[in-house]
């Protein structure tokens, strides 16, 4: 009974911050709105016994990736972003477009039958301690796709240095007026 | 115990959200958020199946997910910031110079 209210709460939550993340007109609210989501996500996986997973969740998503994204919003001047203007038979086309698909996603659900199970059981699991678990299945079955998953975290590393270096010949004059804000269609 | 479908179905509801704040903004920013809503929806269905399934196999795959979310995202803001010192603005719309 518990661990339904637990999910009914976490549901909640997500779906109404979620709503409010991609609604919302200042992007610093949407991108709080996120980290609320994250951490009912991290909810959820401790409800599903993924607990190194919902750790995971909170320090990467909400500490490293939601932190990157602040920095973004703030280098980038918020006050072109608050200039949206409405696009509305294209918004209203999108919502149209998320709705079906979230209909017929959920109107196969029922169709849906689980296939043969594995070896890691809950007591299983709950024996070895999950990080256990995890780490043995990724250090032997998934050896290889986790050193490529380094290597992109490389990639990923490199290119962001790369892209964000500054110019070096001064060419990061702005061409928009006194005010920097320019004028949108 | 929660059944499996109300995982799936909060988890086909996220991916949606994600796919209307995708195609509903203008915003760049807002819209690399709304894929990681919709890698968020992925990650929810992976766990729940991995845990029903008895296997760690989706959360492997979880694992990996987040790896690459943290790449695209610093790589996609890497272009934001880029395309934002040449252009001033972070609007796709304004963003057509590619374009035969």
């Amino acid at each position: 009974m518990f661990l339904q209210l637990f999910f009914g709460y976490c549901a909640l939550m997500i779906v109404v911050s979620g709503l409010l993340a991609i609604s919302l007109r200042n992007p610093v609210h949407c991108v709080l709105m996120v980290l609320v989501l994250f951490f009912h996500m991290a909810g959820l996986y401790l409800t599903l016994n993924a607990e190194f997973l919902a750790a995971v969740q909170i320090i990467v998503y909400a500490g490293a990736i939601l932190v990157l994204y602040l920095f973004v919003l703030f280098l980038v001047s918020l006050r072109e972003e608050l200039h949206l203007t409405a696009f509305v038979p294209n918004a209203w086309l999108g919502r149209i477009i998320a709705a079906g698909l979230a209909v017929g996603l959920i109107a196969t659900i029922p169709a849906f039958s689980l296939g043969e199970k594995g070896a890691w059981t809950v007591a299983a699991i709950r024996g070895a301690t999950h990080t256990k678990a995890l780490g043995q299945e990724l250090y032997t079955s998934y050896l290889l796709p986790f050193e490529i998953a380094g290597l992109i975290l490389l990639v990923a590393l490199i290119g962001g240095l790369v892209l964000a270096r500054r110019d070096e010949n001064g060419a990061d004059t702005p061409e928009s007026g006194a005010d920097g804000k320019e004028v949108l269609r | 115990m929660i059944p499996l479908s109300w995982y799936l179905a909060l988890a086909a509801i996220l991916f949606c959200i994600g796919v209307c704040g995708f195609l509903t903004r203008r915003n760049v920013i807002i819209m690399f958020l709304s894929i990681e809503l919709m890698l968020n929806g992925v990650n929810l269905n992976l766990v729940a199946l991995s845990h029903f399934l008895d296997s760690v196999r989706g959360q492997a795959f979880t694992f990996f997910i987040i790896t690459v979310a943290a790449a695209e995202a610093a790589i996609g803001l890497g272009i934001a910031i880029a395309l934002y010192r040449s252009r001033r603005s972070v609007h796709v719309d304004t963003i057509n110079h590619l374009k035969g």
